[in-house]
């Protein structure tokens, strides 16, 4: 679980708060879980200070992205009134929570086994050649992390890399480094596939369906 | 060969959208007010006689599993709890039933929950699929509006609630104590049983953990019938479809629903365009998620894909995500690979799991250089025995049987490294 950033980030701001939407948002999500528990609603949260800290690092100069400051755990811990090292404890278990500044874009490359079997050791050397960096570090603009991470759960469409909520598949070295261009231009690049096959469907056309699939026009 | 008829994900690529009103013409919330109507006996019988099991690696009786939440309340509510925190190497056939076939899940949470007496289902999704989430959620507010979710939900006279919890990247809370802890919004650390989870499970309430595959299933079977469900497969222990995921080293890797029991050549050749290079070309296939042994291609020729045929030969049907590796792997570094997996996504509690997993991918990058001796493959062995069973969740299993098999199946490839090695150095 553990992760390569720290929770003794260096720089840590000295307070935080939601916003007044997502204040409205706290009071949402600590709804869906029975009365009492509200400790369940921990996750959701930290998740959305993260979020919070993105949108503002998104227009920050140089850029940044989501991320988790200590403040946010112990103004955390007080709306749910629970113990602040709970909510550290959570905060540092899981891996997607951002302990430290991330950049904007945070490329997770994934290496497990049927990714790897497909390629995913090219995929990460065209991210680290053109970026000019190495995993778990930043572009001097703050534009883009690279990170190593384990199965992401498309391996049919390997190799794949997430970029913040997003899934890109059936990668190659070439269409990775296009997509980390694309993304530095400040433009969305297309999700999923970047062979433009329909999800898991056989990219020669489904083996399957076929009647819902001409349906639909797909073949 | 499963005739479209009888397959149940007919949108499981996504060829339609996967709102309410694409989902009822395919025939998901079609009088579910009937099915419910037979009653909670009715159901779990129905669930027994179609000889489902559970679609998430276990395998175990989806009506038993049922039949052992407490018939009354004694006051606690009743939690159904559908996992949807795939993270099994291997193992992406979740994702497209939450990103294209919402409604049979959301459907059979309202079945499974009305029969085990629970007005709500807590969905736990891994924390990456975040536009799987909200899929979920928007067919969730679908289905509420259209009154088949919430107060009467469907008409059926029960009242029902679904929530999507999303995770946040630990493969650990794929076990189901874990899961519930981290619901509760704990670091997911699984739990010593018994207590097992029908009796107290999620906020100490009787809870049932199903995987996603299996929830969704559930409509479709009791329209159709358990023994429609059950003449489908191998025989009655291993019946049905299933979802298989097929990646690595095969000319198309897809998911696709097949019939439980079909021959894994049958498999990768007609789905999946075969393995590259040929079926000859074929080295190792690990058959059921990185957890499972993998096995070499001899006993790839003749075997069948479903729970007991792969228990004979040592492995297991797991997930059914199944990985491909073809004559240029080099099959030590795959296995090591895996090895790293467990490493990291142990949790830390049981001292075997945490300090072995690691041991293990140490010795193994060694194994992948040849940087050892022959005796240390035994030494390597021996470990793995030493984590296997003595943890308190299957994490530690899990971490020591793809070793396992590759010892047992490619232990030359291993020593011919070491010899290898030692020339080159002197």
């Amino acid at each position: 679980m553990k992760k390569p950033f720290e929770l003794h980030a260096d720089y840590q701001p000295e307070s935080f708060e939601f916003t007044k939407a997502n204040k409205k948002q706290v009071e949402k999500l600590i709804a869906l879980y029975p009365k009492g528990k509200q400790q369940s609603a921990v996750m959701p949260l930290l998740d959305l200070a993260q979020r919070q800290v993105g949108e503002e690092g998104a227009k920050a100069e140089p850029a940044y992205g989501g991320w988790i400051p200590r403040a946010a755990m112990d103004h955390i811990a007080e709306v749910l009134d629970m113990p602040e090292i709970k909510v550290y404890e959570v905060a540092t278990f899981y891996s997607m929570y951002n302990t430290a500044p991330v950049g904007k874009y945070l490329v997770q490359l994934c290496t497990t086994t049927p990714c790897w079997l497909c390629g995913s050791d090219d995929v990460v050397n065209a991210c680290k050649d053109h970026l000019g960096i190495g995993l778990n570090e930043t572009t001097k603009d703050g534009l883009f992390t690279l990170m190593e991470v384990e199965c992401l759960g498309a391996c049919v469409n390997a190799p794949m890399v997430q970029i913040n909520d997003d899934y890109y598949e059936d990668l190659t070295s070439d269409s990775m480094k296009e997509l980390l261009d694309v993304l530095a231009e400040g433009l969305k690049p297309k999700i999923g596939s970047q062979k433009g096959r329909k999800a898991s469907m056989a990219i020669t056309g489904p083996t399957s369906l076929e009647k819902e699939a001409k349906k639909a026009g797909i073949v | 060969m499963l005739s479209d008829s009888d397959r149940i994900f007919t949108n499981i690529y996504g060829f339609e959208g996967p709102e309410l009103k694409a989902a009822q013409k395919r025939g998901d919330w079609d009088n579910t007010k009937d099915i419910l109507k037979k009653g909670k006996e009715w159901i779990i019988e129905e669930m027994k006689s179609s000889g489902l099991r559970g679609r998430g690696g276990a395998g175990f009786p989806t009506g038993m599993k049922w039949s052992f939440m407490p018939k009354e309340s004694d006051g606690r509510p009743h939690y159904l709890v559908v996992n949807a925190d795939e993270s099994e190497p291997g193992t992406c056939k979740d994702r497209d039933i939450l990103r294209n076939e919402p409604h049979k899940l959301l459907e059979g949470c309202l079945i499974a929950g009305f029969a085990m007496g629970a007005h709500a289902a807590y969905i736990y999704v891994r924390g990456e699929y975040y536009n799987e989430n909200s899929a979920m959620w928007k067919a969730i507010e679908e289905a509420y509006d259209k009154g088949l979710l919430g107060k009467n939900a469907a008409g059926t006279g029960w009242d029902f609630d679904v929530i999507m919890h999303r995770g946040a990247g630990a493969y650990i809370c794929g076990e189901e104590t874990a899961l519930i802890e981290s619901i509760e919004g704990k670091k997911g650390q699984p739990r010593n049983k018994p207590p097992f989870p029908a009796m107290a499970g999620l906020y100490s309430c009787p809870t049932t953990v199903n995987n996603v595959e299996t929830i969704a299933v559930v409509p479709t079977i009791l329209r159709r019938g358990g023994s429609w469900f059950a003449g489908l497969g191998l025989n009655e222990r291993n019946a049905g479809t299933k979802l298989f995921c097929i990646s690595g080293h095969v000319n198309q890797p897809c998911n696709v629903e097949e019939e439980m029991g079909i021959p894994l050549k049958e498999l990768i050749e007609k789905h999946c365009g075969g393995v590259r290079g040929g079926w000859d070309n074929l080295k190792a296939v690990i058959p059921g998620g990185s957890s499972t042994p993998l096995m070499p291609k001899d006993v790839c020729d003749h075997i069948h894909m479903d729970f007991d045929s792969l228990k004979e030969v040592g492995t297991g049907l797991g997930t059914a995500g199944v990985i491909v590796m073809d004559k240029d792997t080099d099959v030590i570094q795959a296995i090591c690979r895996l090895s790293q997996f467990y490493m990291h996504e142990s949790c830390g509690q049981c001292t075997p799991c945490r300090e072995g997993a690691g041991w293990l991918w140490r010795v193994m990058k060694r194994m992948v250089a040849g940087n050892a001796t022959i005796d240390e493959i035994d030494m390597l062995y021996d470990v793995t025995k030493e984590i296997e069973g003595h943890t308190i969740c299957a994490l530690g299993d899990a971490a020591a049987w793809p070793v396992q098999g590759l010892i047992k199946h490619f232990r030359s490839e291993m020593e011919h490294r070491i010899v290898e090695y030692r020339k080159a150095a002197a």
